[in-house]
């Protein structure tokens, strides 16, 4: 009686190993799902939260900021500095200066979230880095749209009555902030 | 040709060649090791050096030899450098009698069978100086477990090879081969008019070459998550090098007499083209297939426990080898007592 169990469990135990390696084989036969870092990047999804940026309205080039500065207001660690000025011919005010503290920043959202004009999103990128810390202090987000709407101005030659978009930016004392090798688009 | 079929020259050729397979081949093991752990788990496994990673067992042998040989204090400094050659002589000589080919063999011993296994168990002892000598606990902890281990791991690999002595009637393994010409259905593996549980005893043969090579899931020797590195702990650079090439060369001489055992050795599965280089390339071919095999087994089977493993052993191996041992005896005697008596 226990020869047949025993003959029962080792042909059962046996049959188990086979199972484990048909398991490994199909994985085996699967593709590989590793990302070659540094030469290829993942792509963020959609409610990732990387530092916030401003955004370009893609019809007219210009930043939809307005400066109202509510951002500043809701940000609970006070690492918002902006400015704006009311530049001829338009209506309200554009944003002329806009610095985040990311050392500061808890990617809380308040800012995104309080913006009447939907001017601020997170931004997609992860692999930010640097060698100075003054990068992350002062980072210098209206060079970035700057240079967003100077690569949209390129893109869209000038209609003949329309203003060219704002030149030089009045307050930009750091150069561009962090310019990650391979950041995503996104 | 003359000059080539002088007697030293062939077997300092044969031995040239063998150092030059073994450490070669064991460097590649290693790669495809990665590879297939890498492949398993879903990863590309090393691809930085050179294209897919080919040059990375260039890389490791190099950086192995870099590195200083250290013998630790209050070591026995002759055991402690002993060991590495000790355990990477005896699959070396096994070498010797193995039948890569028609004609490629460096010594056809009518007891090749008997040799590679007497070497075969140097290898045990060798695994046991290099633990001793290295006076850490590990290492002796890792030492006793690999003699008990192969102690009780001999028993059932030496059953099985007597049933197939049985049917061959012959130790030398170029005899073994050629008995088993003509097509898969004359290998031994599927002998099952001899021995209905031929498979069977492939499987024992195949379980207990992992276990006497010190393979996962089998490996004592080396258990790293609880002896650090077993009976290596101490070694470093080449020194450790020499004991993982061992291993590996262990492994290869373990399929490759399985294949000359079970699967027909050189011999074609269809029963024609058997000869020359294309006898080398079915032999390699079934060689690489169980040494895949055995890299597959690791790579899908966590280590066992000491006390399952000895269970194993004792408790269904033995008994299942000497059940085909006793099948096989009574199916080869039996119709002739029957004959004799009527």
């Amino acid at each position: 009686m226990s020869l047949i169990t025993a003959i029962r469990e080792t042909f059962l135990g046996f049959k188990s190993l086979l199972v484990g390696l048909r398991i490994t084989a199909r994985e085996a036969s699967r593709p590989i799902i590793t990302v070659q870092y540094p030469r290829e990047t993942l792509k963020m999804p959609a409610r990732f939260r990387g530092h916030i940026k401003l955004v370009l309205d893609p019809e007219t080039g210009k930043p939809r900021c307005t400066a109202c500065t509510l951002c500043a207001k809701a940000c609970p660690s006070g690492c918002i500095v902006l400015d704006g000025v009311k530049r001829e011919g338009d209506k309200k005010k554009s944003v002329s200066k806009y610095e985040l503290d990311f050392t500061t920043c808890s990617l809380c959202g308040s800012c995104v979230e309080i913006c009447p004009s939907d001017a601020i999103e997170f931004s997609k990128e992860y692999n930010v880095v640097s060698l100075n810390r003054d990068t992350f202090e002062n980072m210098d987000l209206y060079a970035k749209i700057e240079a967003e709407a100077r690569a949209w101005s390129a893109a869209h030659p000038a209609p003949p009555a329309a203003s060219p978009p704002p030149a030089a930016a009045p307050a930009n004392p750091t150069a561009p902030a962090s310019q990650p090798l391979n950041a995503p688009a996104g | 040709m003359t000059f080539l079929s002088l007697e030293p020259i062939r077997v300092l050729l044969y031995l040239v060649g063998i150092c030059a397979f073994v450490g070669a081949n064991a460097a590649y093991l290693v790669l495809a090791e990665r590879k297939g752990a890498g492949r398993i788990q879903r990863r590309p496994g090393p691809n930085e050096a050179g294209w897919a990673g080919w040059m990375q067992p260039l890389a490791d042998g190099l950086k192995l030899l870099a590195k200083q040989i250290m013998v630790p204090p209050g070591t026995d400094s002759l055991l402690f450098r002993l060991a590495p050659l000790l355990v990477m002589a005896p699959p070396l000589m096994c070498l010797v009698t193995i039948p890569f080919g028609e004609n490629v063999v460096a010594r056809d011993l009518n007891l090749g069978l008997l040799l590679v296994f007497s070497f075969g168990s140097i290898n045990v002892m060798a695994l046991m100086l290099g633990g001793w000598a290295s006076r850490n606990k590990y290492a002796i902890i890792s030492a006793a477990r690999v003699v008990s281990q192969n102690v009780a791991y001999e028993i059932p690999m030496l059953l099985v090879v007597i049933t197939l002595l049985m049917m061959t009637g012959t130790m030398s393994l170029q005899e073994i081969t050629a008995q088993q010409a003509g097509g898969f259905w004359h290998w031994n593996l599927f002998k099952l008019w001899v021995n209905p549980l031929m498979p069977v005893t492939f499987v024992i043969f195949f379980t207990c070459m992992l276990a006497e090579t010190n393979r996962a899931p089998f490996d004592m020797a080396e258990a790293e998550s609880e002896l650090v590195a077993g009976a290596f702990t101490e070694y470093g650079g080449m020194g450790f090098g020499v004991f993982f090439m061992a291993e590996y060369a262990n492994i290869v001489v373990g399929c490759c007499l399985a294949t000359v055992l079970f699967l027909g050795g050189w011999q074609s599965p269809i029963g024609i083209l058997s000869s020359g280089a294309w006898g080398l390339l079915w032999f390699f071919l079934k060689t690489y297939a169980l040494i895949l095999t055995v890299i597959w087994i690791r790579w899908t089977f966590p280590r066992t426990q000491f006390y399952s493993l000895l269970n194993l052993s004792w408790k269904i191996l033995i008994p299942l080898s000497l059940a085909t041992l006793l099948l096989t005896g009574a199916m080869m005697k039996l119709p002739l007592l029957w004959r004799a008596l009527s």
